[in-house]
Parts: C-alpha cells; sequence; structure tokens
C-alpha cells in the first residue's frame, strides 16, 4: 500500500468519479435485467423451456394433475422392476413421459472457460436437459403397475429402492432382527435420509426402551435419530431418549432451550425458574441461575421505569427518551442501561450499578468500560473522572484504570469530549510512544509540545510546529521551548 | 429448502385455512431433495393429499466459468454439527452428474469422513446404473474431496483478497451482491453479478486489497484518457468513437466507479474496526505467539460488545491453533461472552463444543505425547464420556460415527509439517505473490490449499502419513486411479475441487494461483460458498 500512497490519496481526494458520469438508464436497466436474469436462473429453467413433452407446475391451485416438470421417469429401470403402493394412487394420475432427448450442449465450452455470452444459460440448460435417467428420483408410476410387492424386497433391494426415492413399504420387516437388518443396511449405505426413513418406521413399530437400547450401540442412526426429533419438535422423546441414555448435560440443555420460544416475560422467568435445578455443568448451572436473576431484575426495572417514564416528572427520562425496553437485554447492556438512568442509586436498589455489580460479579475492568461509556455518552465528565480516582492510605489521590488510559481515551473520544478532558487522559497513557500518537491524532498540541520537550526531540517539535496553526498559542509555546537554553537537545 | 421447521410452518397456515373453512390444495416443492421426514410430517399433520409434495432435483448452480455450487448452507450445520447425512446422497449424486457429462474421473483423492462416505455412495450409484461413461474419454483428470472439517483455521480468517472482503462485508449470495447506497453513490441499492464476466472485477478478485486501490485509480486514468480523445475530433471520427467505443467505455465506466464505491465503502467499515489490529491478532493466534496478548484482545472484544460473531470467530481461532482453550480462560472467556451478548448464548457454546470448534483443554493435556492415546479412544472430554463407555463395552457393533468431529486440532504440528507459516525475509511482495500465503498478507498458507497442492504434487497421500494422522483421518484418506490411463494430457490438468461443508473465496484465489503457477485449472464444486461469519452463524442458536 505504501508505493502508490501519494498517488491513491490524490486520486480520491481528487477525482471521486463526478467529473464524468454518463449514467445511462437503458445502462442500468440492462444491468438490472442480467442480474435478475442470472439469480433468477431457476425460474429460466421453466421459462425457456418450450418443449410440450415436460408438465408444467400449476402455481394457481387448481388440482394439479402431475407431477411437476422436473420429475422424470426413471426410463432405464421402469420396465424390470414395477412396484408401487396404494397410497401414491389417489394424487398421481401421472403417465410415462418419453425422457428428452439428449441434449446437444456441451459443457465442456464452460470448463474450457471460454466467456461466450450466454454461457451460463446454457450451462443450465444443459443440466436441465441431461437425461434425466440419473438423477431424477422416480415417482410416479404408470396405472397399471400397481400392484402389490411389498413381500419381495430383501433389506438391501429395499435400501436401494428408499435412496433412489421410492415409495415402498416396510411393514414386512416385523421381526426386531430384520428391523435391526433394515437399520444396518441404511447406515452401511450412509444416505441420511434413508437412515432417517427407516428409523420413522422403527419409531411407529418398537416400543421406546427396545428402540433406545437398539440406537445407544447405533452411534450413526442415534444421531439422526437426534437430529429427526430436533426438527420435528418431538422435545417429550428428546428427552426421554436423553434420560435414558444418561446424557444428562445435553437433557438440561435441551430443557432449557425452550425459553426461546416463550415471549411472555413473565412466562419465561418462570420457565427459567424450572431450569436451575436441571443437571448442567457446575459452570452453566451458575449462568442459568443468573439467567433468571438478570430477567427478574429486568422485569422489575422495566416496570418501574416505564412508569417513571410515562409520569414524565424525572428528568433524565426527559431528556433521553428509553429507546427500547430493557428485557432480555444481555447483562452488560443491563449495566449500561442502569449506569445511564440509574447512576447515583443506593446500593440497596434494584437498578443500581453497584448492586448489579455485585449481584452478578461482574469484573472491574467490565464495569469500568461500561459506567464510562455510559457517562462520558451524558458527557458527565466529573463522575468520568471520579471513576478513575483513587486515594492511597496516606489520603493522595491517584489516576488508575484496569483498561489502560489509552482505550479511555479512546472511548472518550467517540463521545467527542472536549480537548481539556481528553488531554487529561491522554496524559496519563504510560507508553510515550503510544502517547505521542494519541495526542498527535487528537490535536492535544500541550500533550505533544511537553512530550517532545520531555524526551528533548527538537528535530519532531520543528516538525510539529508547521501543523499547529500560525500565530497560534501553541506556536508561541513551540517557539519559547525551542528558544529556551535550559533544554539539551538531544538532535 | 427442505427442512422440516418451515414445512411445518406452511402446515400451520394449511391447518388454518381448513378451520376457516377454505379447501384448497397446495404444493410443495422441495429442493435438491424431498426428504422422507417432510413427508412423514405432512401426514402426522394430517395435511398429506391436501398438500403434495414434489421434488426438483436441482443440484448444482454454475455461479462462475469455475465454480459450481450445491447452495446447501445447511449442509455444514446438519453434518458437521448434528452429524445427519442427508446431503451426502445429493452429493453423490451431483458427482455422477458431473461424470455424465464429462466421463469417468480416472485420478480420485479424498480426506474426511464425510469425503470418504460420499466418494463410496458415488461409486455405488455408478455401479447400479450400468453408466454410458464406460469407455469415455475422461475430461476432468483428477478429482479431490475433502471435508471443511479438516481445517476449519482458514474459513475462521478474515479474508483480504479483494473477492473475499466484499463477501465478508456486503455477503455475496448465488454470485451476485447488494450494493447499498453507500457504495453505489446514489439513493438506490443494486444488486450486481459478481464473476468473470465483470471485466473489471475479473481483473482485481483474485487481488491482495492493498493492490486494489492502485489498479483502480490507474484504470481509471486510462479511461479518462480515453474519453478526453473524444476533444478535438472531427465529425467523422466522433461517429465512429460513438458507434464502436463508447458502449464499452460506458460499461467499464459504470463497473470501475461501482467497485470503487465497494472499496471505499469497506476502507470505511475496516477502518472504524480497527482493522489492522485484528489481523495482527489473527497473524499472532496463526504463528502461535503472544497467546496472553491476543486472548485479552479478544476479551476486550467481548467486553467492549464488539460483534457477538466476530468474537466467537476470534474465540474459535484461538481455540483450534491452541488445541483447545486452557479451562481458566475457557470459563472466564465464556462468562463474559455471556454476560455481553446473552445468556442464552450458553446453546452456542454448546454446539461448538460437540463441532470441535470451541473446546476446553483437558488438564494436563497440552503435551503432544499424551496426543495419540487421548485421540485413539477419547473423543472429547466429559460430555462425551457416555459414547466412549458404549464404545469400549461393545465396540463390534458400534459404527462410530462422531469420533473424528471433536478430536483434538494439532495445528501447531501440522503448520510445521506443511510449512504454512512461510519464514519471509523483508517484506512480502504482495504485488508479485510467490505463494498461497498472498491471500492471508503473506502470513499463512491456507491449510486445505496446501494438502490438494501436496497430493496432486504427489498423485497420492504418500509421504502425508503424519499429516493425516494429525488430521485424525488415518481411515479416511483415500487414493483411487483407474487402472487403464486414457486421460489426456489436457484433461490431466483439468482438476475438480469438492469442498464438502463450504469453501471460501480466499480459497479459491490460492488454488487459482496454485493453477497458474503449476499449469493446472481447477473447478470448484463446493456445497455452499462460505466464510468466517457463516460458519459462526450456523453453529448460534440464537437467531439474530
Amino acid at each position: 500500500m505504501n508505493r502508490t500512497k501519494g498517488d491513491e490519496e490524490e486520486y480520491w481526494n481528487s477525482s471521486k468519479f463526478k467529473a464524468f458520469t454518463f449514467d445511462d438508464e437503458d445502462d442500468e436497466l440492462s444491468q438490472l435485467k442480467e442480474s435478475k436474469r442470472a439469480v433468477n436462473s431457476l425460474r429460466d429453467f421453466v421459462d425457456d423451456d418450450d418443449d410440450d413433452d415436460l408438465e408444467r407446475v400449476s402455481w394457481t391451485g387448481e388440482p394439479v394433475g402431475s407431477i411437476s416438470w422436473s420429475i422424470k421417469e426413471t426410463a432405464g429401470t421402469s420396465g424390470s422392476a414395477p412396484e408401487g403402493r396404494e397410497q401414491l394412487k389417489g394424487r398421481n394420475s401421472f403417465y410415462t413421459q418419453l425422457p428428452k432427448p439428449t441434449s446437444t450442449y456441451s459443457l465442456s465450452s464452460f470448463f474450457k472457460g471460454r466467456t461466450r455470452p450466454g454461457s451460463f444459460q446454457s450451462l443450465s440448460d444443459a443440466l436441465s436437459d441431461t437425461p434425466p435417467k440419473s438423477y431424477a428420483p422416480e415417482l410416479g408410476r404408470p396405472k397399471g403397475e400397481y400392484r402389490d410387492y411389498s413381500n419381495d424386497w430383501s433389506p438391501s433391494d429395499t435400501v436401494r429402492r428408499l435412496r433412489r426415492g421410492k415409495v415402498c413399504s416396510l411393514e414386512r420387516f416385523r421381526s426386531l432382527q430384520d428391523k435391526l437388518q433394515l437399520l444396518e443396511e441404511a447406515v452401511s449405505m450412509h444416505d441420511g435420509n434413508v437412515i432417517t426413513a427407516v428409523l420413522i418406521f422403527l419409531k411407529r413399530t418398537l416400543s421406546k426402551e427396545i428402540l433406545f437400547r437398539e440406537l445407544e450401540v447405533r452411534q450413526v442412526a442415534l444421531r439422526h435419530f437426534i437430529h429427526f426429533l430436533k426438527e420435528t419438535g418431538d422435545q417429550k422423546l428428546l428427552l426421554d431418549l436423553f434420560r435414558f441414555l444418561d446424557r444428562t448435560e445435553e437433557l438440561a440443555l435441551t430443557h432449557y432451550r425452550e425459553h426461546l420460544n416463550i415471549q411472555d416475560p413473565e412466562k419465561r422467568k418462570e420457565f427459567l425458574k424450572t431450569c436451575i435445578g436441571l443437571p448442567f455443568s457446575a459452570e452453566d448451572s451458575a449462568h442459568v441461575q443468573d439467567h433468571y436473576t438478570l430477567l427478574e431484575r429486568q422485569i422489575i426495572i422495566e416496570a418501574n421505569d416505564r412508569h417513571l417514564e410515562s409520569a414524565g416528572q424525572t428528568e433524565i427520562f426527559r431528556k433521553h427518551p428509553r429507546k427500547a425496553s430493557i428485557l432480555n437485554m444481555p447483562l452488560v447492556t443491563t449495566l449500561f442501561y442502569a449506569c445511564f438512568y440509574h447512576y447515583t442509586e443506593s446500593e440497596g436498589t434494584f437498578s443500581s450499578p453497584i448492586n448489579l455489580k455485585k449481584t452478578f460479579k461482574i469484573p472491574d475492568k467490565q464495569y469500568v468500560l461500561t459506567a464510562l461509556a455510559a457517562r462520558a455518552k451524558l458527557r458527565a465528565w466529573n463522575d468520568v473522572d471520579a471513576l478513575f480516582t483513587t486515594k492511597n492510605w496516606l489520603g493522595y489521590t491517584k489516576k488508575r484504570a484496569p483498561i489502560g488510559f489509552h482505550r479511555v481515551v479512546e472511548i472518550l473520544h467517540k463521545n467527542s469530549a472536549p480537548v481539556q478532558i481528553l488531554q487529561d487522559y491522554v496524559n496519563l497513557v504510560e507508553d510515550v510512544d503510544t502517547k505521542l500518537n494519541l495526542a498527535t491524532k487528537l490535536k492535544c498540541h500541550d500533550v505533544v509540545i511537553d512530550t517532545c520537550r520531555d524526551l528533548k526531540d527538537r528535530q519532531q517539535l520543528l516538525a510539529y510546529r508547521s501543523k499547529v496553526d500560525k500565530g497560534s498559542v501553541e506556536e508561541e509555546k513551540i517557539d519559547a521551548i525551542l528558544n529556551s537554553s535550559q533544554i539539551r537537545w538531544k538532535n | 429448502m427442505a427442512c422440516c421447521a418451515e414445512l411445518l410452518l406452511s402446515i400451520d397456515l394449511v391447518n388454518a385455512d381448513k378451520l376457516a373453512g377454505r379447501f384448497r390444495k397446495y404444493k410443495v416443492i422441495l429442493t435438491p431433495q424431498k426428504f422422507y421426514a417432510c413427508e412423514m410430517v405432512l401426514e402426522e399433520e394430517g395435511v398429506y393429499g391436501d398438500v403434495s409434495c414434489d421434488e426438483w432435483a436441482f443440484s448444482l448452480l454454475p455461479l462462475d466459468v469455475d465454480l459450481l455450487s450445491m447452495e446447501l448452507p445447511e449442509f455444514f450445520r446438519d453434518y458437521f454439527l448434528e452429524g445427519d447425512q442427508r446431503w451426502i446422497n445429493t452429493v453423490a449424486q451431483a458427482l455422477h452428474l458431473l461424470s455424465t457429462l464429462y466421463g469417468p474421473f480416472p485420478n480420485c483423492y479424498g480426506i474426511g469422513r464425510c469425503a470418504k462416505m460420499s466418494y463410496d455412495l458415488w461409486r455405488k450409484l455408478e455401479e447400479e446404473e450400468d453408466s454410458e461413461t464406460k469407455g469415455r474419454r475422461p475430461e476432468i483428470g483428477h478429482i479431490f474431496l475433502l471435508d471443511r472439517d479438516m481445517d476449519f483455521v482458514t474459513a475462521l480468517c478474515s479474508q483480504v483478497v479483494y473477492e473475499g472482503l466484499v463477501d465478508d462485508t456486503f455477503r455475496i449470495k448465488c454470485g451476485s451482491v447488494d450494493f447499498g447506497p453507500e457504495v453505489t453513490s446514489s439513493d438506490k441499492s443494486l444488486k450486481v453479478l459478481l464473476n468473470a464476466e465483470d471485466k473489471v472485477f475479473n481483473e482485481i478478485r483474485n487481488e491482495h486489497f492493498s493492490n486494489v486501490f492502485g489498479f483502480l485509480s490507474q484504470k481509471a486514468r486510462n479511461l479518462q484518457a480515453q474519453y478526453d480523445r473524444r476533444r478535438g475530433m472531427d465529425i467523422k471520427q466522433m461517429k465512429n468513437f460513438v458507434s464502436q467505443e463508447l458502449k464499452g467505455l460506458k460499461q467499464e465506466h459504470r463497473l470501475l466507479s461501482l467497485h470503487i464505491g465497494a472499496c471505499e465503502s469497506i476502507m470505511k467499515k475496516k477502518t472504524k474496526q480497527d482493522f489492522q489490529e485484528l489481523i495482527k491478532t489473527e497473524h499472532a493466534l496463526l504463528e502461535g505467539f503472544n497467546i496472553r496478548e491476543s486472548t485479552s484482545y479478544i476479551e476486550e472484544h467481548i467486553d467492549r460488545q464488539v460483534s457477538p460473531i466476530e468474537s466467537l470467530r476470534l474465540m474459535c481461532l484461538l481455540s483450534i491453533t491452541e488445541n483447545g482453550l486452557i479451562p481458566k480462560d475457557y470459563r472466564s472467556l465464556k462468562t463474559q461472552y455471556l454476560q455481553s451478548y446473552g445468556p442464552e448464548h450458553l446453546l452456542t457454546f454448546s454446539n461448538l463444543r460437540r463441532a470441535g470448534l470451541l473446546t476446553e483443554q483437558a488438564p494436563g493435556d497440552t503435551l503432544t505425547a499424551v496426543e495419540n492415546k487421548v485421540s485413539k479412544l477419547v473423543t472429547d472430554k466429559a460430555a462425551d464420556t457416555r459414547w466412549n463407555l458404549a464404545q469400549i463395552s461393545s465396540p463390534g457393533k458400534i459404527t462410530d460415527a462422531f469420533s473424528s468431529l471433536a478430536k483434538r486440532s494439532n495445528f501447531r504440528a501440522i503448520s510445521k509439517k506443511l510449512n504454512l507459516i512461510p519464514r519471509v525475509d523483508g517484506e512480502y511482495d504482495l504485488k508479485v505473490p510467490r505463494d498461497m500465503a498472498y491471500v492471508f498478507s503473506g502470513a499463512y498458507v491456507p491449510l486445505s490449499c496446501r494438502i490438494i497442492e501436496q497430493v496432486l504434487e504427489r498423485r497420492s497421500w504418500q509421504g502425508l502419513d503424519e499429516v493425516v494422522r494429525l488430521l485424525n483421518c488415518s481411515e479416511f484418506a483415500f487414493t483411487d486411479m483407474a487402472k487403464e490411463d486414457k486421460a489426456s494430457s489436457e484433461s490431466l490438468r483439468l482438476i475438480l475441487v469438492v469442498f464438502l461443508g463450504g469453501c471460501t473465496f480466499s480459497e479459491i484465489s490460492a488454488l487459482r494461483f496454485l493453477g497458474r503457477e503449476k499449469g493446472y485449472r481447477f473447478i470448484f464444486l463446493t456445497t455452499a460458498i462460505t466464510n468466517s461469519a457463516r460458519l459462526m452463524e450456523a453453529m448460534s442458536e440464537v437467531k439474530a
């Protein structure tokens, strides 16, 4: 970046392309269309498809007589392996279609990187035009082929058919051994969809205890089952399962997770209360307890402050109306809020910052950072000052910050503190280089000048002289120092 | 979108309609695959028949001349967190489709459990369908499958090549990006396609961000000069200019001002968040020095409530590069995180631990000597002891799926072995990159790309045993070569890289660079484009 810095700056400052604007409606329109087309290329598959041998999806909501256009017969296997299931009859009246002729598009042009316009289009087409045989699973069957074949399939055949998305009855697998064989076959195929399909069947046809017992020693299947229960929201069975497996921590977390679905704060609070005794890890137990206490506090504070605000008697609420409710906010946000609206309250109230700090064992660092941000926002500089002032046993006061004064300066600057205030804190930065950098950046002239003097760095002071306004107090001060005979400059 | 939760929502609509006496027919189209679980949900909710379910086997979206996406962002969470293998068949189908189009793949390599399963299932598909690929000349010489959990580190780093940076800043969706008013310098947003057809973008996409300014301003000057030529033209020349050159110039101008706007906006945002210091911390983590300093940097990030995703990302980076956090740090960072961003993130931490992204070192677990013994049996700490017990008690029956998921990352050892942190004398010249590390300012060669490079060089995993062991992947690194080699030398230069669980633009840029250096051409197939924020959001239990 250094190399061209000069160029760049000049460039960024000067041109910004305001000089020549050829904004052309057509250009933008066509571009919009172009992007839209590409993004919607999904739909293009449908729209561009004017071959009649494909059915279309009906979006009108009328009874649709066909399976969508994209689902095609698996021509290759239909002859040799007829099958069916009663259930399908009702909703499909779908007849064999001729597969579309193989596309003449070549994808290789795509990969060889030719950027012929519309190559995306052709790729899309190519993808939808390739013989469907290979990847479009078969759903519908010619009517004549519905017969009951449910006895014919071995576990491995069944699993293979399921994998191809075919409907396949599992009812004949009645003995536990058969069921487990089916499950193991599914697992060995690695196809999660099939594993879940078998699990749905097992869930329906086995007692909970047997199912759990068998899953416990089949980790892949168990994972799928847990995910399936999570997705379908079968909380009760999931909890039973974790209990059976003695996975207590997951049990607790799963239960706790439910609070996210409860909107009403009172109800949420009550629910969290039921979570407190659950077998979390020791660490998480404390967090859940804190969660409950926090929400409890927030409910009290919220009710109180809403009342204060609507009464209109309290100055701080009139000057700075609340932007949002404090309910369900994180602890740090709550602390900020307390420091903003309730800073001076005695420790006895729920809303006092000190009370929050003690209750939740907020570390000093975090507390100071948050209080600083809140008080600086209100431009309460005395409070800021007090935050960092400590007295030692002899009664001397000293400034101390657990977060490093450069951070303090940064936060003050963000809240547009006046230079006088900034200056005091820049001076407290220990590392001289950091101090000088900060002071220069924030235009704390006195700090820069004094630091240069202390460093006996004449050259830097001279350089700085050119940066201050001509005839200003700062310039005078610099000149006075430069002319002083007391200082033994190092350069 | 084949997600039961979403399906349940639409079912609520159907049932509401029914209650109100409105009887209608509904159609749900699931892509790329309809799951048995979905149909079961329909049946259970009593709307089977009212709602018919179709499937659109749409598996590949070409995002660019060398990039195919399956657009399955949910793949990452489903597999790497939940252990659900539902998408493996989808991947196998996609491979099958590609091999139908391009002939067989003569050389196959892969690493990772998911890679192995997908590959096996794909082979099975090929066997079942007496495919017409047999006897065809292969067009793609090599295919490489890689699981995302082989390399979380790369995906967790801040991106600094232009395309990656645009993705991190504005989020590229399906190959296009929404540039807001701050970029377009007008009052409207603009949806822009980002691919090789955008001439300006194509030239800067793989460049380190620091080069982009120079390039764009040079380009702007050239453009200005070309416009200026019209002064002093006679009428005939002007006619020529307008009819032949103007349109191209205007197009270029439009693109140029867009990308300049994007750069400005990126610069503004990055300066605000103190990007320099952030990058410095990341590099320190990658190299493994000043760990204390980095830890307190992260702590401060959390305390100041800087974005929750960013804080989480840094914690994960610290955890993976250090083989887990020391318990004291883990506790204190977690507590502060919950205080800053909300206690419900308890659930997020549990997820991250399960996925192996953010773990706690077991006491006395810091020495590499212990590594072997520990990683053999103990998958991960106390949370999973129950499984281990189960495995030990009946080892024969267990098809132990997830021991690979929560294993130690061994990043430091791998990094040393593969030389991921280049030794640099003097300044790394980002204008003329010398290796793939340029995508991370010369500080780090992406692990995923290095693995691919090494395997392609050897045409096998030979000599990489130690690395494979450190990756906890001894059983899942494979090579498969065709016996008769009919592949033309041209096709042997073409390599399909399959990322399972997502890849980042930085990785794509790095491999494009490798391709240029070694005379390969890479094509990428990914389950989705990802970046650190997407990974973290996928693990987050709390919706923002």
